[in-house]
């Protein structure tokens, strides 16, 4: 017997769960990790406050990011303008900073297609809800970029639970075999709605998912802002630079319900997110913030109001928008409206301003 | 002379050689050419970049096709039989079929997803689907399903340039049926639109796909009997021409719709509901539906049973005119 094959899995941490920075981090400039922190900060108090719109009948169902805000901050940190991102359907931080304004996130779970129109970043992807799915429209969307001969890449960010889909597995296999530009995140929060990790995989790590497809997998501490910076800047421009694709496992924690619509006490362990609480990548920054003197608490509390204030305006924008009508449901089906759905276009207008006279 | 599968793979050259924004992929369509050659010498001619194989994944073909179409390539996939598309619906209903309507008309999916269909060709399990009404059920699908290589050709460039996605089925039986005429002149022909191949008084057969084979044989016999048919090949089930098949049931007043798809819910069931809606004081007789059955499609030793035959077809126009 010979050994045919072996693999590493690195893991990436440099923040440590004290807030202690690791001497062998790679250079994070100040202002870019305020920015993280005012990301984060944002991203935060946006989660609270979504949460209580629908709680108090003002929005549906919302999935919130308690506790993961660290991956989208750094994905929105990293990827290029012109990359195409193809998420999920809870990277609020790094949909914010691709430009998509909040209000148009609330008026997603809010129930209008209006709030997929993305007008600032025309070329990123919707949310996607059928789980994995989107994984191989990045695919399509990598090989697209490299037909094109373009130097963009796609990112994709997936769950823990969507590694067990057949889409995922079909997507990092194309990636691998056609050395796709491409970036695959997995926010690894421990649970699939109540599933947890252990229940979905005998893998030791997702990240090694990526050996099989004949490419790298990395596990980052998906609460740590400057590993999470390192890790997507290496994924991102090796992606550019044609040498392969990279999946990237961000470890952290569902502080919340899956949705709104769920009750995480009925399955989470109390003390296992007792424990979770302790570590999350806002509280952490902040510590390493006040502790290297780089912020002062007045400055963070200006933060925090200016994002309250932000919220607020994104709110109110999202309170007193304009309801969709029925035509709306009709008009984007195709290029040119087929006669059947004239038809029936002409009948639900009669319905609906009648309703609404 | 070309036959359907010579247009097929006429069209998608002529597609390749005039628009850059066309690929070709699916399971073995390279360097083999399709399984019934569908994509015979593209590779060779067309290139590697714009002509490949893919993974054997079809949730994969579907959802690359999408992935591509929204950065402006027009995607021509191919599922290798249509029984094997049952693993890319996910991607076909709840991505191709919707991303327009989702983003608001901002990402849009330009893609084509063709699968040879039927039975008839002696090959094993699924390989001889006809479940075309699946996709016909799905808003923000159109489906066609061409049954000449004329037909086949223009059909076929007018799905690779709609903007939308289109579900494009060939009928696999008759691929080698026969030989016609067909100019690469790049016309394409509207979707949408029936073709009546008949004009007759009596009757009106509405057809598609294999089945116009036995719809115009079993016509071909009725006139030698005097029964006057007209036959009409409804080619896009999905938008569906209804107004062609209307124009026609006014002249006629009876109606006989034949497909090889199982009965219950089938495109038939649709016409006939369209119909009831629209021409119920036209008629003369109850419409009659000649389909494959409600059973799963036997191996090839039964298929013939299965399949709508001439004799079949005869019989419901018989009844239908009341003839005993």
């Amino acid at each position: 017997m010979i050994i045919k094959t072996q693999f590493q899995i690195p893991f990436y941490q440099y923040l440590n769960q004290d807030g202690e920075l690791s001497s062998s981090a790679p250079e994070l400039k100040d202002t870019d990790i305020i920015k993280y922190f005012r990301i984060m900060t944002l991203t935060n108090i946006f989660d609270k406050k979504a949460i209580a719109l629908q709680r108090t009948g003002k929005m549906g169902t919302y999935a919130p990011i308690n506790g993961q805000e660290a991956v989208g901050a750094a994905i929105g940190m990293t990827l290029d303008k012109d990359d195409v991102f193809v998420p999920y359907y809870r990277d609020y931080a790094a949909l914010y900073q691709r430009k998509v304004r909040l209000a148009d996130i609330l008026t997603f779970w809010g129930g209008d297609e209006t709030s997929m129109t993305y007008s600032f970043q025309a070329h990123d992807f919707p949310f996607c809800v059928p789980i994995a799915s989107q994984c191989l429209h990045a695919a399509g969307i990598a090989q697209a970029l490299k037909y094109k001969k373009t130097s963009n890449i796609a990112l994709c960010t997936i769950g823990d639970g969507g590694t067990s889909e057949g889409d995922f597995y079909e997507a990092l296999n194309v990636a691998g075999a056609w050395n796709l530009p491409i970036v695959f995140v997995i926010l690894n929060n421990k649970w699939a709605i109540s599933v947890p990790l252990e229940q979905q995989t005998h893998c030791e790590t997702l990240a090694q998912k990526a050996i099989a497809a004949g490419f790298q997998g990395v596990q980052v501490d998906g609460n740590d802002v400057f590993a999470l910076h390192h890790v997507l800047q290496e994924a991102i421009s090796k992606a550019r630079d044609n040498l392969g694709p990279t999946l990237i496992e961000a470890i952290t924690y569902r502080l919340s319900d899956h949705t709104t619509a769920d009750d995480a006490s009925r399955y989470q362990p109390k003390n296992q997110t007792e424990e979770a609480k302790k570590f999350t990548p806002l509280e952490r920054l902040k510590t390493y913030l006040l502790q290297e003197n780089i912020l002062t608490n007045n400055d963070i509390n200006q933060i925090t109001n200016d994002c309250t204030q932000e919220i607020e305006e994104q709110v109110n924008l999202y309170l007193g928008r304009k309801l969709p009508t029925i035509e709306q449901a009709f008009d984007f089906h195709f290029a040119t409206l087929p006669d059947y759905l004239i038809e029936q276009r002409a009948e639900a207008l009669e319905e609906f301003y009648r309703a609404n006279d | 002379m070309i036959n359907l599968i010579e247009a097929v793979n006429q069209a998608l050259a002529y597609e390749l050689q005039h628009d850059e924004t066309v690929i070709v992929f699916g399971e073995d369509v390279g360097l083999n050419g399709g399984v019934f050659r569908a994509t015979d010498t593209l590779q060779a001619r067309f290139g590697e970049k714009r002509v490949f194989d893919t993974p054997l994944a079809e949730s994969m073909i579907a959802g690359l096709a999408i992935g591509m179409a929204s950065q402006g390539l027009r995607p021509v996939a191919e599922f290798q039989f249509m029984g094997f598309m049952y693993p890319g619906l996910n991607q076909i209903i709840s991505h191709a079929a919707r991303f327009r309507n989702r983003t608001r008309g901002r990402i849009t999916c330009p893609l084509v997803y063709r699968a040879p269909m039927g039975g008839g060709i002696r090959a094993p399990e699924h390989h001889c689907e006809s479940t075309e009404a699946l996709f016909a059920h799905i808003p923000g699908l159109q489906v066609v399903i061409p049954s000449s290589p004329a037909r086949a050709y223009g059909l076929l460039l007018a799905a690779i340039r709609n903007p939308d996605p289109v579900i494009f089925l060939e009928p696999s039986r008759i691929y080698r049926l026969y030989r016609e005429e067909v100019a690469d002149d790049g016309q394409a022909l509207e979707l949408g639109k029936c073709f009546q191949l008949k004009s007759g008084h009596d009757i009106s057969l509405i057809s598609f796909g294999a089945s116009i084979t036995e719809t115009l044989q079993a016509a071909n016999q009725l006139h030698e009997e005097g029964i006057s048919c007209e036959v009409i090949d409804v080619a896009s089930i999905k938008p569906l021409d209804f107004a062609t098949i209307a124009h026609s049931i006014t002249k006629t007043g009876r109606c006989v719709i034949i497909h090889e798809a199982a009965k219950t819910c089938g495109m038939a069931a649709e016409i006939m509901a369209q119909i009831m809606e629209n021409c119920f004081a036209m008629l003369k007789a109850p419409v009659q539906r000649v389909t494959g059955y409600d059973t799963v499609m036997p191996y090839f030793q039964l298929e013939k049973f299965y399949i709508p035959s001439v004799t079949r077809i005869k019989s419901a126009v018989y009844y239908t005119m009341e003839i005993k």
